[in-house]
């Protein structure tokens, strides 16, 4: 019997003097390919879509693409100019109503409500939205404040973003500020301060880093969401009014309505669209990720 | 308030004497309370509007709503069924394909991976959660799509043509690509990252002893994985497939794209159908009256179905990192 050792082993080499039955190496040279198989085939799917993005999405980007605004039915030409404007400001009202909320439920969390029981309801409900279904969150939305209002807004569109930021950056605040050593909270107690500046100048501080990636991952989150704006934002082809009442324009909402649209020019800026959209959200993830790695 | 807060207190966390900054310590301690209870209010609410906004729609149809496959806008007459096993059988396929994914690639990260390529993997299959849904469709309808029914429709349809139970799951009476099991598949590699990430993460946690004394007794590293490590993370393992499949229940775009939005009940995996998801993203623009109530309805449907499998999933899991 032939004893190879596989060139990818990190594991122990199989000893020479084993009496190792020929089943037993099969199944395990069976298991390693097909583990490094499938992680091969989702690596090649996420470079597939990269790869379909930039050649689709290349050829529509131009300067015009940032410059015009979203073309009617049957014009020529057009850009996404109000789209990527829109999208930028519904995000923003996202992240400004979410991070408030966000980081201050983390704090009671995690400096407040040690060992009680609302705080664990708290923090269970919390993992719980955190992977809800977007689209409930935009019909919930749609129920609170497009109808009663009388219509959709881009303000009913930045609550939704917004309501899906909060549990991501509650969870990530909570984490960050538990990784603060208790020794540097009890140094600022034992000078007199409060818990209020205790936490704001010294565990805040502290956790900083992590905490602005919370919300740079919320941000990421939200960006590419469009199954909430449907019911909230929803769209137009037009610079929206800086009263955000009516449909506001934004780059999800104009990718849906544009990619299986009759128009070539559609189509185009739907690509071009989606390069961009992607691409921001890969940027910030990565930037993100680089500031956890960073402050371990 | 203070009443509420006072008990809460970490005994010892806080010094007890009062401060001339003492006004702003309680403001700060009921803002941070009520925010974190905003986050109930939040659950609360999404459930309440759901119940209250799908009433009309549950009592004209009552049991029917859910039994009947009706969905007819002209006279009112609503029934989610299509929908539901839309939803179930396409969420069901996303994980027959994307859990032996996941965990092939978790045991590939954790057991197999040389050091040096571990993170450059890790981040590559995070940043397949990180694209957004509208991209999985627009990839789904523009490319996945016409490959999939040239190559899989079609000569699986020819093959399976008239024989029995094959012939009526598999067939496409129109292979256009679009239908259940193409949402299936895209749906597995949108619920992969979730899945394979926390399963690395339970896999990282075990004990290296285990594995080690495994290892010293003889064993292969598929027998360590197969009898040390899946027992040991079995129950989160669970959880982390929990956890996707309420991903795949809810998710929106990416199937609206692909999913073929017919309203009709199909033996076949192969023809179009349609998710609660899908359904609500069509036709809520264009809703009014009842139509709109029923949508909502369905909504509720699919907010309690995913509050219970989310519900089971995050006790299994108890406490990983967050996605």
């Amino acid at each position: 019997m032939s004893l190879t050792t596989p060139s990818t082993v990190r594991a122990l080499p199989h000893a020479e003097w084993g009496r190792v039955r020929q089943s037993r190496r099969t199944a395990d040279k069976l298991m390693r390919i097909t583990a490094a198989g499938f992680t091969g085939l989702a690596i090649f799917v996420l470079f597939w879509i990269l790869g379909m993005l930039i050649v689709k999405g290349l050829g529509g980007l131009s300067a015009a693409t940032f410059t015009q605004i979203t073309p009617g039915p049957g014009s020529e030409g057009g850009g996404l100019a109000n789209a990527i404007v829109g999208s930028v400001v519904l995000t923003f009202l996202g992240i400004v109503v979410a991070t408030p909320i966000g980081v201050l439920a983390g704090t009671y969390l995690a400096e407040y409500g040690k060992g009680s029981k609302l705080a664990d309801l708290i923090r269970f409900i919390n993992d719980i939205l955190l992977s809800a279904p977007s689209i409930l969150i935009g019909l919930f939305v749609y129920v609170i404040m497009v109808e009663p209002l009388g219509g959709y807004s881009g303000w009913a569109g930045g609550v939704a973003l917004g309501i899906i930021a909060i549990p991501v950056i509650v969870r990530t605040t909570e984490d960050m500020l538990r990784l603060v050593p208790g020794p540097l909270r009890e140094a600022g107690s034992a000078l007199g301060a409060p818990p209020s500046v205790v936490i704001t100048s010294i565990t805040w501080r502290a956790a900083k880093s992590g905490m602005v990636t919370g919300i740079l991952l919320a941000l990421a989150r939200i960006a590419g969401e469009t199954a909430p704006l449907i019911f909230t934002a929803l769209n137009n082809n037009f610079w929206f009014s800086p009263t955000l009442k009516g449909g506001v324009s934004n780059l999800p909402v104009t990718i849906y309505q544009f990619a299986s649209a009759p128009y070539e020019n559609w189509q185009q800026l739907a690509w071009a669209g989606s390069l961009i959209i992607t691409m921001s959200i890969l940027v910030l993830s990565l930037i993100a990720r680089r500031i956890v790695r960073g402050s371990k | 308030m203070t009443a509420v807060t006072d008990h809460m207190t970490v005994p010892g966390a806080a010094p007890q004497r009062k401060t001339p900054k003492g006004t702003f310590d309680i403001v700060f301690r009921n803002a941070s309370f009520l925010s974190a209870l905003f986050v109930l209010v939040l659950l609360a609410g999404i459930m309440l509007s759901m119940v209250i906004g799908g009433w009309p729609a549950f009592r004209e149809m009552g049991i029917g709503f859910i039994t009947s496959s009706v969905w007819d806008t002209q006279n009112d007459q609503y029934g989610a069924w299509p929908a539901i096993v839309g939803t179930l059988s396409t969420a069901f396929l996303a994980l027959v394909i994307g859990v032996p994914l996941s965990l092939g690639i978790a045991v590939y990260l954790t057991q197999l991976a040389p050091p040096w390529f571990k993170q450059p993997v890790s981040t590559a299959i995070e940043l397949l959660a990180a694209v957004p849904s509208i991209i999985y469709g627009m990839w789904g309808l523009f490319v996945f799509v016409p490959l999939f029914a040239a190559y899989v429709q079609i000569p699986l349809s020819n093959i399976v043509e008239g024989l029995p139970i094959v012939g009526t799951v598999l067939y496409s009476r129109s292979p256009s690509g679009l239908g259940i099991l193409t949402a299936g598949i895209i749906l597995a590699f949108m619920i992969i990252p979730f899945i394979a990430s926390i399963t690395r993460d339970m896999l990282d946690q075990i004990p290296s002893v285990l594995r080690e004394s495994a290892y010293g007794i003889g064993a292969t590293t598929w027998e360590v994985v197969r009898h040390v490590l899946v027992p040991q993370a079995g129950v989160s393992i669970i959880g982390a497939i929990m956890l996707g499949l309420g991903r795949a229940l809810g998710e929106t775009m990416a199937v609206t794209f692909v999913v073929g939005n017919a309203n009709r009940l199909s033996a076949s995996i192969m023809d179009p159908g349609s998710t609660i998801a899908s359904r609500i993203a069509n036709e809520f623009n264009e809703a009014m009256g009842l139509q709109l109530n029923a949508l909502i309805a369905l909504g509720c449907i699919l907010f309690f179905v995913t509050f219970v499998v989310l519900v089971i999933a995050r006790i299994l899991v108890s406490r990983v990192k967050a996605y």
